[in-house]
């Protein structure tokens, strides 16, 4: 029997719904800038309408009417559970561990997680000056699970970051103040990775139509590619409606 | 405005105009552009396109931060032009986390040495910024980092309403305004609506900054345009995504400078300038909190 008919989607798409998927279940985000906003606010309305939100700006349980462009729309603050200054939200809900997930972009990243958001090439004389830490800095170290998407291509999947903006897996152990476990899961436009017991990237998992070859050419490093990987489900239609009609009409976030 | 301006902030001035996305005081930033001050250096977590502007327009020598983007949208581009390529002069830049900030104002406020947090561990911005300096607990074996204070000169702080002492009242974002105001020698209060002291007094918990450490209250509706205030004027995205093309030219910069900044008097004159239209879009619904009593203990 032939296969469904299936809406045809971007894989910014498909990276936008697996990143959405990987919530389920999870309680407590902290959402960062870009597209993790997007696909947080996603799984809120899909997977994980239990999802708390919360946003660096000082939002705790934001019930955002439409999808926010920057991470301190007033949309975040109306309807909301709780509205408090920075040092709090990043004190007593952050630093003091009481977020489940962070969701983070990355420019670069490396097999250990290791993320780059602040330069390519040299700190005193950039060749692109990168945004910076923002709060990536502390919520890689301080959520129980740190999520991230971005796009993936040899030169965002590098051998070594140009700069360690936000840490991933420490090889000489993990800091035991550190109240997270680090860098869980990277959803990219290829697929999806995780971390083995040693704090190396592994495929979990590919979006329909790529091919280990494709992650090969888009990875600059031995990417480790185990015996049981598996294909992703496609966005469904539901996904791709709220996507296009509901959260991001005008594609800020998925051109 | 202008006179606030003029008396306030001086050339080589540390100047804070906080808001985090929220109430963000472009007509200050425009004010300090129109009158050509020189060498400041400018704090603030994100940037933001205040910022750009102000970078763009030659007032600034340093930038203290810790996210440098146009949510959303991408990058500042006057801002990066002086960081890559010292066009048309090198940017100093001090640079932290997002908390790092926080902290810093947090220390500056309370006119203490530093603040310890935990980030920074394993990661390379201590080495980009020797200020950021790991320090053993002097109660146990932990190492965390420590920021210093950060105490400008002059911090700007947008508030909806405020009385003509200075009592300023914010709902909303607080982002860390209070703590940069605190943190600062001379503070400037801005306000969409000048009210009378009993109605701050009606409503105490709302009072985020005291008339006491405030040396000029300035009124001045839509102040943060292309920014929001909760509850009045809603974020105009559209002028951030716009704000890529302009910027991205040296020349088409500075003729938005020269029209939107130069060319006008003063923040009243932008306001009517954007038009009807533009406000009418910005209008945002409504959402009224139920009051509550405090109580009249006599």
């Amino acid at each position: 029997m032939p296969p469904a008919a299936v809406t045809e989607y971007t894989s910014t798409e498909m990276m936008i719904v697996a990143s959405a998927r990987q919530l389920a279940g999870e309680r407590v985000c902290f959402v960062g800038v870009g597209l993790p906003n997007i696909a947080c606010n996603l799984a809120k309305r899909t997977i994980s309408p239990e999802l708390e939100l919360v946003y660096e700006a000082g939002v705790f349980g934001a019930e955002p009417a439409r999808l926010p462009l920057s991470i301190g729309d007033p949309t975040l603050v109306t309807g909301s559970l709780l509205v408090t200054g920075m040092f709090d939200l990043f004190a007593f809900y952050l630093q003091a561990g009481l977020i489940d997930v962070g969701f983070l972009g990355a420019s670069q990243i490396d097999r250990f997680g290791n993320i780059n958001t602040t330069v390519i090439g040299d700190y005193s004389a950039p060749r692109v000056r990168l945004p910076g830490s923002g709060g990536a800095c502390e919520i890689a170290i301080n959520a129980k699970k740190v999520f991230v998407i971005m796009p993936q291509s040899s030169r965002s999947f590098v051998e070594r970051v140009d700069f360690v903006t936000s840490p991933g897996h420490v090889r000489e152990g993990r800091p035991p103040t550190w109240r997270g476990s680090g860098p869980t899961a990277v959803v990219t436009n290829l697929g999806v990775y995780r971390f083995g017991r040693d704090g190396e990237m592994e495929v979990a998992s590919l979006h329909p139509g790529v091919t280990t070859e494709d992650l090969r050419e888009s990875t600059g490093w031995e990417m480790r590619i185990p015996m049981d990987i598996e294909q992703n489900e496609p966005p469904t239609d539901e996904e791709l409606r709220l996507i296009r009609q509901d959260l991001d009409p005008e594609g800020a976030y998925t051109k | 405005m202008r006179d606030a301006v003029a008396d306030l902030v001086r050339d080589g001035d540390t100047v804070a105009i906080e808001g985090f996305t929220h109430l963000i005081c472009f007509a200050a930033g425009h004010e300090i552009i129109r009158q050509r001050r020189r060498d400041l250096t400018l704090c603030r977590l994100t940037p933001d396109v205040i910022y750009d502007q102000m970078i763009g327009a030659g007032v600034a020598r340093k930038l203290v931060f810790s996210w440098l983007g146009n949510p959303g949208v991408g990058s500042l581009h006057a801002v990066r032009r002086r960081i890559e390529r010292a066009d048309p002069e090198p940017l100093e830049v001090e640079e932290y986390s997002h908390f790092g900030m926080v902290c810093r104002y947090l220390a500056g406020a309370s006119r203490l040495p530093f603040m310890p947090l935990r980030s920074y561990d394993h990661s390379d911005l201590p080495k980009a910024n020797p200020r950021i300096v790991p320090m053993a607990s002097p109660y146990g074996d932990e190492t965390v980092y420590a920021v210093p204070p950060l105490n400008p000169e002059v911090a700007v702080v947008h508030c909806q309403r405020a009385d003509a002492q200075g009592d300023a009242q914010i709902w909303g974002l607080l982002g860390c305004q209070k703590e940069a105001a605190f943190a600062a020698d001379r503070v400037i209060v801005v306000c969409e609506e000048l009210v009378d002291e009993a109605t701050i007094r009606r409503d105490p918990n709302r009072t985020v900054i005291p008339g006491l450490i405030v040396d000029a209250v300035v009124v001045e509706p839509k102040a943060c345009h292309p920014s929001y205030a909760q509850g009045y004027y809603d974020r105009d995205n559209r002028f951030y995504r716009d704000w890529d093309a302009v910027a991205r030219e040296p020349s088409t910069l500075q003729a938005w400078l020269d029209e939107w900044v130069f060319g006008l008097d003063t923040h009243a004159d932008y306001v009517e300038k954007l038009g009807e239209e533009r406000w009418d879009r910005l209008e945002p619904g409504e959402a009224w909190s139920d009051p509550v009593n405090y109580g009249r203990y006599v």
